[in-house]
């Protein structure tokens, strides 16, 4: 209880200052604007149903380019772990272009799809597939060698392999690496969407900031946090879940 | 099993120069369209154009300075700031809370309040560069400091340290480490907003001027704007591993 108030002491004190000082006319409203309206803004978004769209829009993005992100990364990144030779000499290529900043990639996305989805998704899927890919690629790597011999006795055909044996044995690794990268979908996500592309919670922040209604703007952001925050919570319980699962499984 | 270590890197240079044929046949046929994935040869010679002509160093300083003052006014922030809620179970308390909910905020999405208080400046871009790569310093500055050996705390106090000797000669070096790994991660994050903020904000450097490029599809400029960014990441990334491992000589002693 004491943790929880101390917690909640500076935000709640912040809150009352600021609402008081913009009320005696100290904080300017067009930069300020007041908590009291931003909480009426925060409502009136989630009233016409708004804020759900340009959420929709936002998490909509950001699972696209995560799911291909997954996909790809899991992909090679098994492959790279399993034979060594081919990671010598693609793996240089690789790191070539790891190091390429994904908001980079966002005015050549904008050239091959134009506004929209695409260009939104794929510059999340560059910026996830990295975190999966190297994770894979090390998980698979340090699969026990004895679950290969018994694969190779049970003359196992490469995709059952990769079913039964391989992405068992890696998964609980592969995980932490799915993990990262869900985290990085949702902020490149809205990245992309207040820098270019017009759709979704970055792109109603902007638009807010730029027609002067700043407690919308500030709703917006607010939501942002929440969404953030929850995101981050929940993977943190599912991860602890899992590992406890992964953990019990290992000891058999 | 031990190969020859040139035949590797020859087999990863050729994989590498196939890929870049390739792309270059490509292109040159019109296989692919070379407006939006204009040929190798075409995004070196503009690269190379740029650096002739020295049109390359200005946006790249521009952008590596505005990095580097979000970095650096970062690392401050979170190494004292740190070092606070490190050494302080109050402060933990108190800041724990409001930072949680504050660190998965994406970075961007603190552009509009900062344009709307500082303009589109070159503070506003700072302040959001400053505020997305304090992240990993204040964390691994946090940890760094909670994690100190007891019998280092016990020994600065036999040895009548003052609170500052003690932090300087004690605290700090312990936590060197971790503080810096947390810097490396920054410094890449620094760059992202750079360039986002360069973007979004109309401020001149590197991001700025791939946006420009694209809205009039000179692709091959772009295409030179992203290898030029893609080098810079590689070359911050090493320069900070280099770094590491000198202010860090004194770990590797044997023990």
């Amino acid at each position: 209880m004491r943790r929880f108030l101390r917690g909640i002491a500076i935000p709640a004190l912040a809150v009352a200052l600021w609402e008081t000082g913009s009320r005696a006319g100290v904080l300017p409203m067009d930069t300020f604007s007041r908590p009291s309206d931003i909480a009426v803004a925060f409502a009136g978004a989630f009233a016409d149903g708004s804020i759900l769209v340009a959420t929709w829009q936002t998490v909509e993005a950001a699972l696209a380019g995560f799911a291909v992100a997954a996909a790809l990364g899991i992909l090679v990144g098994a492959l790279l772990g399993l034979s060594p030779a081919l990671e010598r000499v693609v793996g240089p290529s690789i790191d070539a272009v790891r190091p390429i900043p994904s908001v980079a990639l966002m005015p050549l996305t904008l050239l091959l799809f134009g506004f929209g989805l695409q260009m939104e998704a794929w510059v999340v899927a560059f910026a996830c597939v990295w975190p999966v890919l190297l994770v894979t690629a090390a998980a698979v790597r340090g699969i026990e060698p004895r679950l290969h011999d018994v694969s190779r006795t049970l003359e196992l055909p490469f995709a059952s392999q990769l079913r039964r044996i391989i992405l068992p044995a890696a998964l609980g690794r592969i995980v932490v690496g799915l993990r990262v990268s869900v985290g990085i979908s949702l902020v490149v996500a809205v990245t992309v969407e207040i820098v270019i592309n017009p759709r979704g919670l970055g792109y109603g922040m902007i638009i807010a900031q730029q027609s002067l209604h700043p407690e919308l703007m500030y709703a917006q952001l607010f939501w942002l946090g929440l969404l953030g925050w929850g995101l981050n919570v929940a993977l943190t319980r599912a991860a602890g879940r899992w590992h406890a699962f992964a953990g019990a499984d290992a000891e058999v | 099993m031990r190969r020859l270590p040139q035949l590797q890197w020859l087999g990863a240079a050729l994989f590498a120069a196939a890929l870049l044929i390739a792309w270059q046949l490509l292109a040159e046929r019109q296989i692919i369209s070379p407006v939006f994935f204009p040929s190798p040869s075409r995004t070196l010679g503009e690269l190379w154009r740029q650096a002739a002509q020295g049109e390359l160093w200005k946006p790249l300083g521009e952008t590596s300075l505005r990095m580097f003052y979000g970095w650096a006014l970062a690392s401050l922030l979170g190494v004292v700031l740190g070092a606070a809620i490190g050494s302080s179970r109050a402060a933990r308390e108190f800041l724990g809370p409001l930072l949680e909910f504050l660190r998965p905020l994406p970075a961007s999405a603190i552009i509009p309040p900062a344009i709307l208080f500082l303009g589109l400046s070159n503070e506003m871009a700072v302040a959001v560069i400053a505020f997305g790569a304090v992240w990993p310093v204040l964390l691994a500055s946090v940890h760094g400091f909670a994690s100190m050996e007891p019998q280092l705390l016990e020994v600065s106090a036999a040895l009548r340290l003052s609170r500052a000797q003690s932090l300087a000669k004690i605290a700090i070096p312990g936590a060197l480490p971790e503080i810096l790994a947390g810097a490396r991660v920054s410094l890449a994050i620094s760059l992202i907003l750079a360039v986002v903020t360069e973007m979004q904000a109309s401020q001149p450097g590197l991001g700025q001027n791939i946006l420009l490029a694209q809205r009039s599809f000179r692709s091959p400029e772009l295409y030179a704007g992203v290898v030029t960014l893609g080098l810079m990441g590689f070359l911050i990334n090493h320069a900070i591993l280099a770094l590491e491992r000198r202010l860090l000589r004194w770990r590797a002693a044997p023990a």
